[in-house]
């Protein structure tokens, strides 16, 4: 901050300053992320500044460019320079039981107060290649809930959603996967959940019968339910301040009393306005719960 | 430079890959109480590592060390480490996190954290590159040069593994080459 200021008191007597790059790239970032509002409806003019910069410079590199704003004419006129890039501004890692604790903490803390509803709606934000899921759905039908569960998962992206909606996934990932799982606390061999052919690992049927997959952007959509359980991993690291308390405050309004908001290891509702309306369930595995 | 009383710089960002658990501790050994600006490490990890390696370096220094979380405000008196399975980007005044792909084969990744700490600070940050078995660091610490910060690589005859100091100095000449245990006195000295 004290950097603006001083750049602000160097200003000439005639009011003017060449741009530093650095402040004419900030300004190109600033136009591109407008034009795609403004164009294709996708808002992410409120992500992390950082982030969003290396991708959308990956992104020009990768179509052979040399400036943000060359990346902005290319992506406005051609819808599928935008789907490329929508690829690279939405991030799609994420594996099944990631981070095992998490799941044991569900496990031991979340599943003997979610057994007392008898019905119970779980909204899985940013949900994108369905990894994870799945492994919530994997657990419920283990502690024999999944047939009075709905779980909906959201994502911005379609192509992902296509992807979860198959369910299969590379084979070479399902030696660590189960690793994961055993460490999670399943409860019978992890082979059973899924049949090796050509593509893949494709996971039974049964288990996406209970979990609707659909689009939704936490950056501009409504609540659309109430919800007993929301998870939302990893997802708003990539927001500002602003977003996050914009998403923040729409998981308020969507989580019913004593609901369970679920966030990822190394995020915290601490800086939010909504942080005195949760109680930890769980500090480490950042769990909480609406208690008012 | 700044007015008189405001520290000279904003950041110290440090990279370390294999080795860099013991050479921390000697940098971070070196470093009082009273050192007037925030440091953020970025140390290559495994990603199910646990917070040992923020309870050894604790032990050994006055400054309050923790790992990062999201949007955490980055402040005097503070170390950041970076958490594993994670990349820790700098934004002005705050740390965000990131689970894109690996970089150099790594998550958190150097180049990331020292690329966007110059965007944020430009000549207002120290860059520190110290032992490791790879390259991963060297653009971060060229970008870190190139917006007119202070660029530092432990001198590779006193690291575990030279070829990530080395792979710094080829690609930032100019960069001041120093032995682990002169690395915390220059630090003092540039930052009052």
């Amino acid at each position: 901050m004290a950097l603006r200021i001083e750049r602000s008191a160097l200003l000439g007597p005639s009011g003017f300053e060449p741009v530093k790059r650095n402040d004419l790239e900030n300004l190109e970032i600033d136009l591109v992320l407008e034009g795609i509002y403004q164009q294709y409806g996708f808002d992410f003019r409120d992500y992390a500044r950082g982030s969003i910069k290396r991708r959308l410079w990956r992104r020009a590199y990768a179509e052979g460019l040399e400036s943000i704003s060359g990346l902005q004419e290319r992506v406005l006129h051609d819808q599928d320079t935008m789907n490329r890039l929508l690829e690279d501004l939405s991030i799609n890692v994420t594996s099944m039981f990631r981070d095992p604790e998490f799941y044991l903490a569900i496990r031991q803390k979340v599943v003997p107060l979610l057994r007392t509803y008898p019905f119970i709606r779980i909204w899985n934000a940013g949900c994108s290649t369905g990894e994870e899921t799945l492994s919530l759905a994997i657990l419920l039908r283990e502690e024999g809930l999944i047939d009075r569960t709905k779980i909906y998962a959201t994502d911005i992206n379609e192509n992902v959603l296509d992807l979860a909606k198959q369910g299969v996934f590379p084979l070479d990932k399902m030696r660590d996967y189960t690793e994961n799982y055993i460490a999670a606390g399943g409860k019978t061999a992890f082979s059973e959940y899924y049949t090796a052919n050509g593509q893949g690992a494709r996971f039974n049927e049964s288990l996406t019968e209970n979990i609707i997959f659909a689009q939704h952007n936490l950056a501009s959509d409504r609540s659309f339910n109430e919800f007993q359980m929301i998870v939302c991993r990893n997802v708003m690291i990539y927001f500002d301040r602003s977003l996050q308390e914009r998403v923040h405050g729409l998981f308020y309004s969507s989580l019913g009393m004593s609901g369970v908001l679920a966030l990822g290891r190394k995020e915290s509702i601490k800086f939010t306005r909504h942080a005195s309306a949760y109680e930890e369930i769980d500090v480490n595995e950042k769990l909480y719960k609406r208690v008012r | 430079m700044p007015p008189e009383g405001v520290p000279p710089f904003e950041l110290v960002v440090v990279g370390a890959s294999w080795g860099g658990l013991q050479a921390l501790r000697w940098l971070l050994e070196g470093l009082t109480d009273d050192f007037p600006t925030p440091l953020v490490v970025a140390q290559h990890r495994s990603s199910d590592s646990s917070d040992v390696m923020v309870r050894v370096l604790q032990s050994h220094s006055p400054l309050a060390i923790t790992e990062a979380s999201d949007k955490d405000a980055i402040e005097p008196g503070h170390v950041y480490i970076a958490p594993p399975d994670y990349h820790l980007l700098v934004e002005p005044g705050s740390l965000a996190l990131s689970t894109e792909g690996f970089v150099h084969h790594s998550r958190p990744s150097i180049d990331v954290a020292f690329e966007s700490a110059a965007d944020a600070y430009a000549d207002r940050l120290v860059g520190v590159i110290l032992t490791g078995a790879n390259t991963d660091g060297s653009a971060g610490l060229k970008r870190i040069r190139d917006e007119g910060g202070v660029t530092v690589v432990q001198d590779p005859a006193t690291a575990a593994r030279p070829e990530m100091p080395s792979a710094a100095m080829a690609a930032v000449k100019g960069a001041k080459v120093l032995p682990l245990r002169k690395i915390a006195p220059f630090l003092v000295e540039i930052c009052r």
